[in-house]
């Protein structure tokens, strides 16, 4: 993990040349550039509204103590740090198999690569949290004190996302179905975290059940989820804005460095083994 | 501590040589195994030290490990025994261009692929405009590197890795890009590193590069060190090693080839005596004694000298003179007269050999056909090979 940190320290012009060619190449030789990255939540945002909002009706909270009152709002404030999760675990999977030639011919460390994914999908991700502060102050959400926590807990969620991206890399290496058994567990994962409805819906399902054996209830299982709390600290400082809870806030610190020493450890494990094993 | 700017230290490298590579989950969980696998060592416990300011080759034939090895000394692979320990900054020249974003600019990929081998910024931007300059695609920086051609894509890539500024350089056989003119300014660079005193590692198994550019080469074998020392010496045995036709004659000689035809002797010849010593300006006359044991059509003799510490000064064929040789059967003579033998004081092998029409098959070659011993004769010239009979005025 330090030897990590230190790794990276000593190439910090490599990691800032590696995360431009990821923003700048992505969107090369498109007419509308870098305001693609702007068209998948917008049209996410339609159609799960459109989906869920509308067709299925799902209760929207009313932001405490900001008022809001709005599915698509509220939709944005978790599904832009989901996609970003994703994102930076998906790119960091594609980032050791796609640059194969380079592992294969140069020395440098290949943490870097995972790193400038997680830097470049930050990139995009920045502007599209900025574009979704403007609308909030544009609906009278008072979000203008949260924002330096905003920036925090996002730094957090990156640090999140990184480490498990570092294991799901390697795994990728090892097997490529890794790519697509993934696919399916964070479809998973993404519907049974709270983005698409709030989490009162399954605390009343798991009222109605009752205790599970042994004193637990299903909102309690359903809470272990890092990323459940990673929303409600989003939507408790963007959609509510409010302070979030501290246990909530500490669990998911708590997460953040499981994922960190768990990934480092695997990926410093692995490192050395690349260009024979790619 | 010792001062080698290269320590191998009992270095081994294990592969897998799979018959079964279970890189699908399903199949990994089907057999309860990942792989079956037979190991093979590229490489058993190699040792040598590389010292500072040499230029030192890594031979062998295909499969030694010679490139194994030199992607261990560039930490791309990690040996499974034994330590590598480099001191100074290194660079490697594996592949060239590697890295290229194929959608960015020339100058933005200049940036990247500097970073990519340890440049700092500064660093690029203080070179940036040699490193466009000696590759020659001014006119194109700005544009994407896909639109390049193959040729300017390669010369970019190596301009940006030469760059580097290593005290250890480590090459592997990509040297061969560009034209000639920009092969020219590639070994210039080289021989420039090499005054310099930094550290050249290069793998090859072309001889004759090597001989005239390495000063010590450790000759692997089967992953294994055959032997590591001063170049000529080893590169003499390793080409020894690596024909299968090589033979001894009656005299001790070392000859090789295929046998259809042999040089049974070299004969110097001056003022019509027999002689094994001349002067300077004096006329030669190289005889080649030869035997075909069969009808062999169009052949072609060469001949070649070399200085006694091993520099090739000079070869000369039949074929590059047009002296057509239609067919020879038997014993025979051919001989090749040198009016003026311009050469300094000193002690030369001659070479000799009998080749096919295209140069590529060997019937005969023989390693020291003679061996020339020059004295002082006209001109007198201070040092060196060569005597070019310069004269001075003012």
């Amino acid at each position: 993990m330090i030897e990590l940190v230190r790794e990276l320290r000593r190439s910090p012009e490599l990691l800032a040349n590696l995360t431009r060619r990821e923003v700048k190449g992505k969107y090369k030789r498109t007419a509308l550039g870098q305001l693609w990255s702007l068209a998948n939540p917008i049209a996410a945002m339609l159609i799960y509204s459109a989906v869920f909002g509308i067709i299925l009706q799902v209760p929207v909270p009313e932001g405490d103590p900001s008022g809001l009152h709005s599915f698509p709002v509220f939709l944005l404030c978790g599904l832009l740090p989901w996609s970003f999760f994703i994102g930076v675990v998906n790119g960091g999977m594609g980032a050791l198999v796609g640059n194969e030639n380079l592992i294969k011919k140069v020395w440098f460390p290949r943490s870097v690569l995972i790193v400038a994914t997680t830097l470049s999908t930050m990139f995009t991700w920045s502007i599209e949290m900025l574009v979704l502060a403007v609308v909030l102050v544009v609906l009278g959400a008072q979000v203008w004190v949260y924002l330096p926590l905003v920036v925090l807990v996002m730094a957090l969620l990156a640090l999140f996302a990184t480490g498990v991206a570092m294991v799901f890399a390697i795994a990728n290496v090892y097997f490529r179905d890794v790519t697509h058994l993934s696919s399916i567990l964070f479809q998973a994962w993404f519907y049974l975290t709270p983005v698409l409805y709030p989490v009162s819906i399954v605390a009343e399902q798991s009222d109605r059940i009752g205790p599970l054996p042994g004193g637990i209830t299903v909102l309690d299982v359903y809470r272990l989820n890092p990323m459940e709390r990673f929303m409600e600290v989003f939507r408790n400082l963007l959609y509510d804005n409010r302070l979030p809870d501290l246990g909530s806030v500490l669990y998911c610190v708590g997460w953040t460095a499981v994922a960190l020493v768990v990934g480092a450890w695997v990926f410093q494990r692995h490192q050395g083994k690349l260009a024979e094993l790619l | 501590m010792s001062d080698a700017a290269i320590t191998v230290d009992g270095v081994s490298k294990r592969f897998r040589i799979y018959h079964e590579r279970n890189q699908s989950l399903k199949a990994a969980v089907m057999r309860r195994r990942r792989s079956v696998h037979e190991d093979f060592w590229a490489l058993r416990d190699v040792g040598f030290e590389i010292p500072q300011q040499s230029t030192f080759a890594l031979i062998g034939d295909n499969g030694s490990g010679k490139s194994t090895l030199l992607k261990c000394i560039a930490k791309i692979l990690t040996p499974d025994a034994g330590t590598i320990t480099r001191r100074g900054r290194m660079a490697a020249l594996l592949e060239v261009g590697s890295g290229f974003h194929p959608e960015l600019s020339g100058r933005d990929n200049v940036y990247l692929n500097g970073s990519i081998l340890g440049m700092t910024k500064q660093e690029i931007d203080s070179k940036f405009d040699s490193i466009v300059g000696f590759s020659g695609v001014e006119q194109f920086i700005d544009q994407p590197v896909k639109n390049y051609s193959s040729g300017m894509y390669v010369r970019l890539g190596f301009s940006v890795a030469i760059h580097v500024d290593p005290e250890i350089l480590l090459v592997d056989e990509v040297l061969a890009v560009g034209d000639a003119a920009f092969q020219e300014k590639c070994a210039e660079k080289f021989s420039e590193f090499r005054r310099e005193g930094r550290t050249v590692v290069v793998v090859s198994h072309s001889v004759p590069t090597l001989r005239t550019m390495c000063d010590q080469v450790a000759w692997l074998s089967h992953g294994e060190l055959v032997e590591t020392g001063e170049a000529n010496a080893v590169l003499e045995r390793y080409q020894d090693a690596s024909r299968t036709d090589v033979r001894t004659d009656e005299r001790g000689r070392v000859h090789w080839g295929s046998g259809e035809a042999v040089v049974d002797d070299v004969e110097l010849v001056s003022d019509g005596r027999r002689v094994d010593t001349v002067r300077t300006g004096e006329e030669l006359t190289i005889r080649i004694h030869y035997t075909a044991r069969q009808r062999i059509e169009r052949p072609v003799f060469g001949l070649a000298m070399e200085s006694h510490d091993g520099v090739y000064l000079w070869a000369n064929n039949t074929k590059d003179l047009h002296f057509e040789v239609d067919q020879i059967e038997g014993t025979g003579v051919v001989e090749c007269r040198i009016p003026r033998l311009m050469l300094q004081p000193g002690s030369f092998h001659v070479m000799a050999s009998v080749v096919d029409q295209s140069t590529l098959h060997v019937f005969d070659y023989l390693r020291e056909g003679a061996r020339l011993g020059v004295v002082t004769g006209v001109p007198v010239e201070s040092g060196g090979y060569l005597a070019l009979d310069g004269r001075w005025s003012r």
